[in-house]
Order: structure tokens, then sequence, then C-alpha cells
């Protein structure tokens, strides 16, 4: 029988990481910009925390850690690598005006080398006495379940077994999505994505939105990084093992048509998607597994082309997605 | 609202155009400042002095005659890839389904030399290997192209999930074709026979791959400045309206040219496993895809300076290797070292297109 008890849990861990990242990236294709340096984003994040964790392990024994402190310098670190990645990206495709796929594709390749090369290079050049990176004392912090999940049977396992990262991403995905709905602000950042010379004309500063809106985006999708591998890999960093979830992440953005609180329940739809394989029995022939992993991206396609051919206004992209704006060539 | 305008530091205003060699000078420049900012990346990171860094990947990419041979081959390869995705870029049509495309041709090579390589004479074989490849690759970068052309779908995102479909689809093959069971890898094709190898030319291994590539090269270049339908994509790309107005069939021309591009992708699949590696497995594009978009895009869609542009990748990738393999560092450390150079130069783009004066008067509206 399919064991949607242990089935939902994981398909939800799976899910954090693609959560972050579909919201970061929402907030930051609001503001016009398809930024492809998304995955290569998440890998820095991930790699700032631990290497903030790392050293923070290295002075401080395990049994004399503060956990607000354990919790809080990956964190801070995890958020200011992915902020220089944002306004990397942005002063190339904002303030120097270079092509939005070409500055993303060069981030994710400058971030996942980023990313493998310090996971791989670090003891070696920090010459820490260790055999591997493994926070496991750091992670345990960030894996923390809430205190009632053991004892709670069922609902406990399916709602409260998780670390505090997964829930902060539920409340980052809601407020997101409150802010571009219901405030000011978020209304003047969509109008900056949809027409940015009617949002110039009506005396927004375009740049300031764009820059904001991204750079906050990847530090909302480096926490995905974050989460990834201080809490769903118990602080192990291996080379390439956060994979293609960057990619899946932009993904989702257009499977749940640019709402982040559509988010929530459709990055668990994918988290399941993405590891229903090891829960269908195929028999004996291995390679259907294969197969099952391709729908995520297979939903997506089918969504994206639903999306298209209905041609409802509020279903589309951001009218401007993707194309720079500059003033004087309009 | 902040109302406080004050004067910009910088007034920008847009250059006629540069003299081609002073816009390689800034290009040159760039590349110059990159090589720097590397230098001090690698210094602060092995404790190494610059030039002997350089040296080394000097050394790990020309050093000897299976080196050089080496660069020359995966310079091909990323060539022949550049080259398929240009007309599509110059459309307008960001096809980064490269990867997918790619994987796509490479699984219709490997098919027919398992499934074919002891039934076929040898030049049967590699004709029909040749064919399925373009028509594979054709048909990947077909699919979202029918879609933009009828419909407008976003085709980032589209040829993007491709290449995990593609992925995926090579997996299945790869177990369902593993020797022997349960390795996970379908190991050498036709080890004994070479059935569908690509013949070695004067002893070489690479010599035909990269001579198709450079025959590719001077077709497409021609291709896209001389012929007719070469025309017709760069109307597309700078405006579909006006293509509309002269009379062109603006989604008979994506199609069409999409299926140009993925075939050609189809064709570097083909080389990739009929002639260098025999084999097939997820990783076979490794990211070629996407690098080519940058290749393409560095080059300003100009085949010839293309052959530059992916030197420069390629010699940076390989070099990188050869740094990391000396110093004990991570292989990733090309990619750091190619993602400096590719922030510099798609920097310098700016400075190419705009003119910065230094503003005079304080307040004055932007």
């Amino acid at each position: 029988m399919f064991d949607f008890i242990s089935f939902f849990p994981r398909a939800v861990m799976q899910s954090i990481p693609l959560l972050y990242g579909a919201t970061g990236e929402t907030l930051t294709e609001k503001s016009g910009n398809l930024n492809l340096g998304i995955p290569g984003i998440m890998y820095v994040g991930a790699i700032c925390g631990v290497i903030g964790a790392f050293f923070y392990e290295q002075a401080v024994p395990a049994e004399q850690m503060n956990a607000i402190l354990a919790v809080l310098i990956p964190m801070l670190c995890c958020l200011a690598g992915s902020a220089l990645m944002g306004l990397l990206y942005c002063f190339l495709t904002v303030t120097l005006r270079a092509n939005q796929n070409v500055t993303g594709l060069a981030m994710t390749t400058f971030g996942v080398g980023f990313g493998n090369f310090f996971g791989g290079s670090l003891i070696k050049i920090s010459g820490a006495d260790v055999p591997s990176i493994a926070l496991s004392a750091t992670s345990g912090f960030f894996a923390k379940k809430l205190p009632l999940a053991e004892t709670t049977g069922w609902f406990g396992k399916l709602f409260l077994s998780y670390g505090f990262l997964a829930y902060l991403a539920i409340v980052i995905a809601l407020g997101a999505s409150y802010f571009l709905k219901r405030t000011r602000l978020g209304l003047q950042l969509r109008a900056v994505g949809e027409n940015p010379a009617t949002a110039d004309a009506a005396g927004i500063d375009i740049g300031r939105y764009k820059y904001v809106a991204t750079t906050v985006g990847s530090m909302i999708a480096g926490l995905g990084g974050l989460y990834y591998v201080m809490d769903y890999a118990n602080g192990v960093w291996s080379n390439n093992a956060f994979g293609d979830r960057g990619w899946l992440a932009i993904a989702l953005v257009i499977f749940t048509i640019w709402r982040p609180n559509v988010g929530i329940l459709s990055s668990i739809l994918f988290g399941g998607l993405y590891i229903l394989y090891l829960f269908i029995p195929t028999g004996t022939f291995m390679a259907m597994k294969e197969l099952y992993k391709m729908l995520p991206y297979l939903v997506t396609i089918v969504v994206l082309v639903i999306t298209s051919m209905r041609n409802k206004r509020e279903d589309q992209p951001p009218e401007s997605l993707g194309k720079p704006y500059f003033r004087e060539e309009r | 609202m902040h109302k406080n305008h004050t004067a910009p530091l910088f007034h920008i205003t847009k250059r006629k155009t540069l003299p081609w060699y002073q816009a390689w000078l800034i290009r040159g420049a760039a590349i110059v400042l990159a090589l720097l900012a590397d230098a001090v990346v690698t210094t602060v990171l092995t404790g190494e002095n610059p030039v002997a860094v350089y040296a080394t990947m000097f050394s790990g990419a020309l050093g000897t005659k299976r080196r050089i041979w080496m660069t020359a081959q995966e310079l091909a390869i990323l060539l022949c890839v550049s080259l398929a995705v240009t007309p599509a870029f110059k459309m307008r049509f960001w096809n980064v389904g490269g990867e997918g495309q790619i994987l796509a041709g490479g699984l219709a090579t490997a098919s027919c030399m398992i499934l074919l390589g002891d039934k076929l004479p040898g030049w049967l074989l590699l004709t029909v290997m040749l064919v399925c490849s373009l028509a594979a690759g054709a048909l990947w970068g077909a699919i979202p192209a029918i879609f933009k052309a009828k419909w407008n779908t976003n085709e980032t995102l589209f040829t993007l999930m491709m290449n995990y479909v593609a992925t995926q689809l090579v997996a299945f093959f790869v177990i369902v074709w593993e020797t022997p069971k349960g390795s996970g890898t379908i190991g050498i094709i036709n080890q004994k026979t070479q059935a569908g190898w690509l013949p070695t030319l004067l002893g070489q291994k690479y010599l035909l791959n990269i001579l198709v590539v450079a025959v590719l090269t001077v077709l497409m270049y021609f291709y896209l400045s001389r012929s007719k339908q070469g025309y017709e994509i760069s109307v597309v790309g700078e405006s579909e309206r006006t293509a509309r107005y002269v009379g062109i069939k603006v989604g008979r021309v994506i199609v069409r040219t999409m299926l140009l591009s993925g075939a050609i992708c189809g064709l570097a699949g083909f080389l990739l496993v009929g002639g260098t590696d025999h084999t097939i497995n997820t990783t076979l594009a490794g990211g070629r895809g996407f690098t080519a978009v940058m290749v393409a895009w560095l080059a300003k869609f100009n085949p010839i300076i293309m052959i530059l542009t992916s030197l420069l990748l390629v010699f940076l990738s390989r070099g990188a290797g050869e740094i990391s393999t000396k110093f004990g560092l991570n292989h990733a450390f090309g990619d750091i070292l190619t993602g400096i150079i590719l922030f510099f130069i798609i920097g310098s783009e700016f400075f190419i297109t705009y003119k910065l004066s230094l503003s005079k008067g304080a307040k004055k509206e932007g």
C-alpha cells in the first residue's frame, strides 16, 4: 500500500528548497528580471552557510554551542552571499544593461562552481584537521523538530516534524503573496515588471525596484540552499548533491503562475513528484524509475503550454519579463 | 517615494557605432582585467605566484601534443553547439535547450549503434546514425518552437524543461542497455567490432570531428550573412512586426530555424557519441548547451569570431583543470575562473554601446 504518512513528510522536505527558490524568483520576475542565475545563487547561499557553520564549529566545541549563534551565523553568511550574487546580477543587467539570459547563465556557472569548489576544498584551504565537511552540531539546531512532533502521532509526523526553516519558507511565501497583491509597493513592483515605461512615467524609480526585488529574491532563494544542506542533508556537503533543484524552482514559478501562495502547495506537489519514483513499485524493471523522474518537468511543460493557450491575462508572465528597460531606448 | 532627484554622477549616452577595432580593444581590455582578477583569486587560494599559475594553465591546455588535440576536440564540440544556438538567438529565440538537443542526438546515435551495430554495413550504419541524430535533435528543438509560433509559449522555460526530459530519457535507456547489468553505465559500445565508430583520419581520433565543425562554421557564416533564410532570421530578430509587414511568415521562420538549431545540436551529440566517447550517459552534454549561449553571445553571433570565444572558454576550463590537479584543489575551480571572465566581458559590452561622461550641472533632471 502507498504509505502516505512516510511519503508526505519526505515530499515536504523536498519541497522547501523549491519553495524558497520559487518565491525568490517570483519576486525577481515581478520586477521584469528573469534571473537564470537562481540555481547558482542557491549553491552560493548553501556554501556560504556551510562556511559560516564550519568556522563556528571549528572555533567552539559542540557542547558549548549557543543555539542562537549556531543558527544565526550560517544564516547571515548565507544571506550575505546570496545578496552579493543578486547585487552582481543587478549591477550587470540594470546598471550595465547587459543581457539577462547571458548574465544569469554566467552566474549559474560561477555559483555552482563556487559551491563545489569551496565544498571540495574548504578543508584544504583552511587547514582544518577533519576528514570531511559534516556539520552535525550546527545542523542539529537547524533540523530541530517542533516540541510536540514525537507525541502527537500522525499529526505530528505530517505537520510538526520539520526544522524551523521549513516553516519560515511558508511564512515568507505568504508574506510575498500579501506584499505583491495587497500593498502599494507590491503594486508598483508589478507595474515595473509589466510595463516599465508607464511605471517610469508615473514616477517609479525602475532601477531601484529592480535592484531591491532581485536582491531580496536572491536572498530568499539562497535560504533554500541553506535549508537543503543544513537540514535536509544534515550538514553534510557533497558536491552537486543539490542537483537541478534550482532549475526546478524556476519551473515552479511557471507552475504557480507567479503566485507565491500557490507555491506552498504546488512545491509540495513538485517535491512529491520528485521522489514519487521511490514509492511506486516497479518490480524488476528498474528503468521505469528514471521515467517517473521526468514527471515534474513534464507537468511544468503542460502548465506552461496550457497557460499560453488559454491566454488569460492574469496567468501570464510579467509582460516585460526578460526584456531590458532603458529610458532612452523606449 | 523619495522625491529629491539629485543629478546622476554620470551621464550615459548611446554611442554611434564604434569602429570595430575600438570595440575589440575594449573587449580585449576586459579580458586582460579579468585575467588579472583571476590571477588574484588563484594566488589567494593557492598561494602560488600568478605567472606560475598561468604557465600551469597554458601547459594544461596546450602543453603536449595530446593536450592540444584534446583542446581542439573540446573546442570543436563547443563551437558546434554554439553554431547551433546562433540562428535561434539571432531570431531572439532563447534556446537554452542545447543540452537536451545534444542528448537527443546522442541517444539516437547510441541506439543505432546498439540496435543496428551488427546488422548493417559500416557506411550505411554511419549514415543511419547521422540521419537519426539530426532528426532527434531537430525534433527536440522544434517542439518548443511550434508552441512558440502558435501560442507564444515562453521558449526559454520550455527549452529548459526539455533538457531534463531528455536527461531522464537517457537515464532510462542507460539502465535498459546497461552492461554489465547493475553497473549503471552502458560502457563502450561495440568495443570489439567498432561498429558505428567514426573513422580516424591520418591516425588522429579527433581530426574528423574538427574538420566537420570547421566546414560547418564556414557554412553557418554564409547561411547567416548571405542567404535569404539568414536574412529572414535577422528581420524576425529585429522586429517581428516588421517581418510581418514585409510578408515573412514568422511562425514558419521560427520553426524552421529551431529545426536547424536542434539538428546541429543533434550533430554535436552524434560527434560526441560516434566520434569520441563511444558511450552515452546523462552528462554527455556537460553543460555545453549553456556555455554555448555565452560563447555565441560573446561573439556577437559571428561564427568566425566564435572560434576565438570558444577557444577562450575551452582554454580556461582545461587550464583550470590542470591547476586544480596540480594544487590538489577541486575541479570546479575552472568554473569560478570562467565565471569571473564572463562577468568582465558581459560588463564590458556596456562601454562599447554607451559613453559615460561626468555630468556637470548639479541639479538637472536625468
